[in-house]
């Protein structure tokens, strides 16, 4: 299925990685294509790691992304990006928040959070990272991190900007935070335009 | 109109559809979102859903509403279609009145299930047709023609999905309801009644049924032929079928089977014949591989295919075709991120009090609460099964007496509200009627979390969120035959120390005690909950970990001294009570 496109969402049971995949999907269906996505509910919802995935193309069999398949891969948080790069195509693009949740084990003192997981990513992907939390305070409200990563991934993956995202958001979010929501995204594009 | 939606909720959309008028189920992952979806304000209430307390009364009742003459649906996780055997099998004997369709969401790889059973088998065992859907319009397509199947057959129809088409969503080409008018009711002796006497007139009909349905399997649009060059064949069904589709090469020839019992055989020998090699592609046991080698026909499955856990697009190709994608495998060492109890979360009071006692020998259940067991608190025995806390936990006060080891343990049976009502109550009989000495413990957080915060009989609400009756955990023990029935609140700590303490004591003094922990779920909707913020004083903080100890995401080291995370943080104050020195203060209320 070469016409195929994967998008990989990753993050930590509780991060609301739920409303993004709702625009994406609602933007893709709008766009004209057949989309599945797969996510997982029940105990990882329990803090634990959680994703997304969302494949879209002219007709798409599996609702799951393999290994080496992800044209881009979104992380909440940054060790699930690493957790999850091996889906990631070689060549293709991740969307990091810079943001540590220390997982039981480190938090108990057992382990450390590993080191490097950024600089690793680095070294081996296209990789475009910023501090989505810091960012979505400074727009006004620390709920829209997930909007800015959103608007971050559509410029870092080129293939979806023809689509109409502004007009999905505003029909996706209430109407009180369709503003905020809207400045999220336009900050997410920004900060990657200017990377 | 087309609509994105996941399997479960496509399947509710084709119930509604179907004009359904009744549906049962118990909540259980990855089945939930089914019954979720009928409040939808589209559905006008037409399906009346309701959880049931557990998986045998869903059956049960669907069951009587088609004997009754309406469509009826009872839906459930994989495990659950073991407490609802009994019923089901006996169906098969009895038939139906208006169309009963049984769900049963298996769990490849186990995202949340104790097991990854095929329940497949279930079909064979219990002579009952099943419907296998591949993806959300499947599900919504297929449901309905379930219900067709199940009144031109008269028997209740097994629908098997699996988390991936439970949970992937799909495009969705939607229809109308159509209504049905209710069959007409009239006693019926020798067909409901399933006595000795009937049911061994029911049993040769059976066979003839199922001889009849396989015949109308060869001719279903329910399974569809893929026709290639005729050098590889694949037969697939369920989500296995599009991994299928995706791994093998362009001229390949596909049966993709809807209908997977009885089995089509004429449709498959045709197919077989018309290939070279003929592939067998399906998640977990041999079941299809198995049926088709016995109809003497060669296939390739499982000696290629795993068994354990669920498949995928790159599983299937590397397994037989040796093929793998390239990817880039990073050495960056990372540490696992297991599931753990909320902060804030009401059993973390509890569990961290029961760790203190040395012993306690603790029979746990499923639910949050399994999370016991994790580490730092480590405060679980055993977990079995939906209900068999008490019980099992029974069985091992039985043999520590037994034994002469009574005076070494104290054995609790640890249970949630919900899982108390779908199985326990017979548990705490158990150990009244049998002089069993365990105190039971009720985990009363008013809702059922772990699937995702659905109402039980003891929340008040029904699954419309309207009121319903409130069943009182307190009076069901009392009326039991518990003596001293403690309740409390398991966030404060020394209330809780005493009450676990006295219990034993009354346990000891031949009382027979139980606890019910009584502190609603953080996440639960639509109530008020005391929300707050703990904070560690950095320079009163001697860094001694004790308040590790009680496992919350929102406590970490660093530099020495605790932190808390603020964004993670409740005030819950459990921490705070085990600190030593006071270091850690509630700041904002």
């Amino acid at each position: 299925m070469s016409n195929v496109h994967s998008i990989l969402l990753s993050g930590v049971g509780g991060q609301g990685t739920i409303l993004v995949s709702k625009i994406l999907t609602e933007g893709l269906l709008a766009g004209g294509y057949d989309v599945k996505m797969s996510e997982i509910h029940g105990m990882a919802q329990r803090g634990g790691s959680v994703s997304t995935q969302v494949r879209y193309g002219e007709q798409v069999d599996s609702p799951i992304i393999g290994p080496g398949e992800a044209d881009v891969l979104v992380a909440f948080e940054k060790m699930e990006a690493v957790r999850n790069s091996q889906f990631l195509k070689p060549d293709g693009v991740a969307v990091i928040n810079n943001l540590e949740i220390v997982p039981l084990p480190v938090a108990s003192g057992k382990v450390e959070y590993p080191q490097g997981l950024l600089e690793a990513m680095q070294a081996n992907f296209k990789v475009y990272s910023f501090d989505a939390m810091k960012e979505a305070l400074e727009i006004g409200n620390p709920k829209v991190a997930n909007v800015v990563l959103f608007g971050a991934m559509v410029e870092a993956f080129p293939v979806l900007q023809k689509l109409e995202w502004e007009e999905v958001i505003a029909r996706v979010v209430p109407e009180k935070f369709k503003e905020i929501n809207l400045l999220a995204f336009r900050k997410g594009r920004e900060l990657v335009s200017h990377q | 109109m087309k609509q994105l939606m996941s399997g479960n909720e496509a399947v509710a959309r084709g119930a509604w559809e179907a004009g359904v008028v009744f549906g049962s189920a118990y909540p259980g992952t990855p089945s939930t979102e089914i019954f979720e979806a009928f409040p939808n304000a589209n559905y006008e209430h037409k399906v009346n859903a309701e959880w049931a307390p557990n998986e045998k009364v869903a059956v049960e009742a669907a069951y009587g509403a088609s004997i009754a003459g309406v469509r009826a649906l009872a839906a459930m996780k994989h495990v659950g279609v073991n407490v609802a055997a009994d019923p089901i099998f006996t169906s098969a004997y009895n038939g139906v009145g208006a169309g009963l369709v049984i769900i049963s969401a298996d769990d490849p790889s186990m995202f949340s299930s104790q097991n990854e059973q095929d329940n497949r088998h279930y079909a064979e065992a219990a002579k009952l047709p099943m419907v296998e859907p591949a993806n959300s319009q499947n599900c919504k397509d297929y449901i309905k023609k379930a219900y067709e199947i199940s009144e031109k057959f008269d028997t209740p129809v097994i629908f098997r999905m699996t988390t991936r088409v439970c949970h992937s969503k799909g495009v969705v080409e939607l229809g109308e309801r159509e209504e049905q008018e209710p069959r007409a009711y009239s006693r019926q002796v020798k067909k409901f009644i399933a006595s000795p006497a009937n049911a061994f007139v029911h049993h040769p009909e059976l066979e003839e049924r199922l001889k009849a349905m396989a015949e109308f399997n060869d001719q279903s649009d329910l399974n569809e032929v893929i026709r290639g060059d005729g050098k590889i064949g694949v037969i697939s069904s369920g989500v296995a079928y599009h991994y299928a589709h995706e791994a093998f090469p362009e001229g390949t020839s596909f049966l993709k089977l809807g209908m997977t019992w009885p089995l089509p055989e004429k449709l498959i020998q045709d197919f077989a014949a018309s290939v070279e090699t003929l592939y067998v592609v399906e998640e977990l046991d041999p079941f299809l591989e198995m049926h088709i080698k016995a109809m003497g026909i060669a296939c390739i499955g499982k000696e290629k295919l795993p068994v354990c856990h669920e498949l995928n697009t790159e599983i299937v190709r590397e397994c037989i075709f040796g093929i793998r994608a390239e990817r880039k495998e990073l050495n960056t060492p990372i540490v696992a991120r297991p599931p753990a109890l909320c902060p804030g979360c009401p059993h973390r009071g509890f569990f961290y009090t029961l760790s203190r006692r040395k012993d306690a020998v603790i029979s746990g259940d499923i639910g949050c609460y399994t999370l016991g067991s994790a580490d730092p608190m480590n405060a679980m025995d055993s977990v079995i099964c939906m209900g068999a806390s008490l019980s099992a936990g029974h069985g091992y006060a039985k043999a520590f007496e037994l034994s002469g080891r009574k005076d070494q343990y104290v054995v609790f049976g640890v249970i949630g509200d919900s899982t108390f009502f779908h199985s326990g109550i017979t548990g705490a009989v158990e150990i009244m009627y049998n002089d069993g000495h365990v105190i039971p413990c009720i985990l009363d957080n008013s809702i059922t979390s772990m699937t995702g915060q659905q109402d039980n009989p003891g929340t008040g609400k029904n699954l419309f969120g309207e009121v319903a009756t409130r069943i009182d955990i307190e009076k069901l023990l009392k009326a039991i035959g518990f003596t001293d029935v403690l309740v409390v609140d398991p966030q404060d700590l020394k209330a809780m120390k005493k009450t676990i303490d006295d219990a034993v004591a009354f346990l000891k003094d031949g009382r027979r005690p139980a606890i019910i922990t009584r502190r609603p779920c953080l996440l639960i909707k639509g109530i008020k909950h005391e929300k707050g913020l703990c904070k560690v004083d950095r320079d009163t903080c001697i860094g001694c970990k004790s308040c590790l100890r009680v496992g919350c995401p929102a406590i970490f080291m660093k530099d020495g001294k605790s932190n808390i995370d603020a964004t993670l943080c409740v005030g819950c104050e459990v921490c705070a009570q085990v600190c030593p020195v006071q270091a850690i203060k509630k700041v904002e209320a």
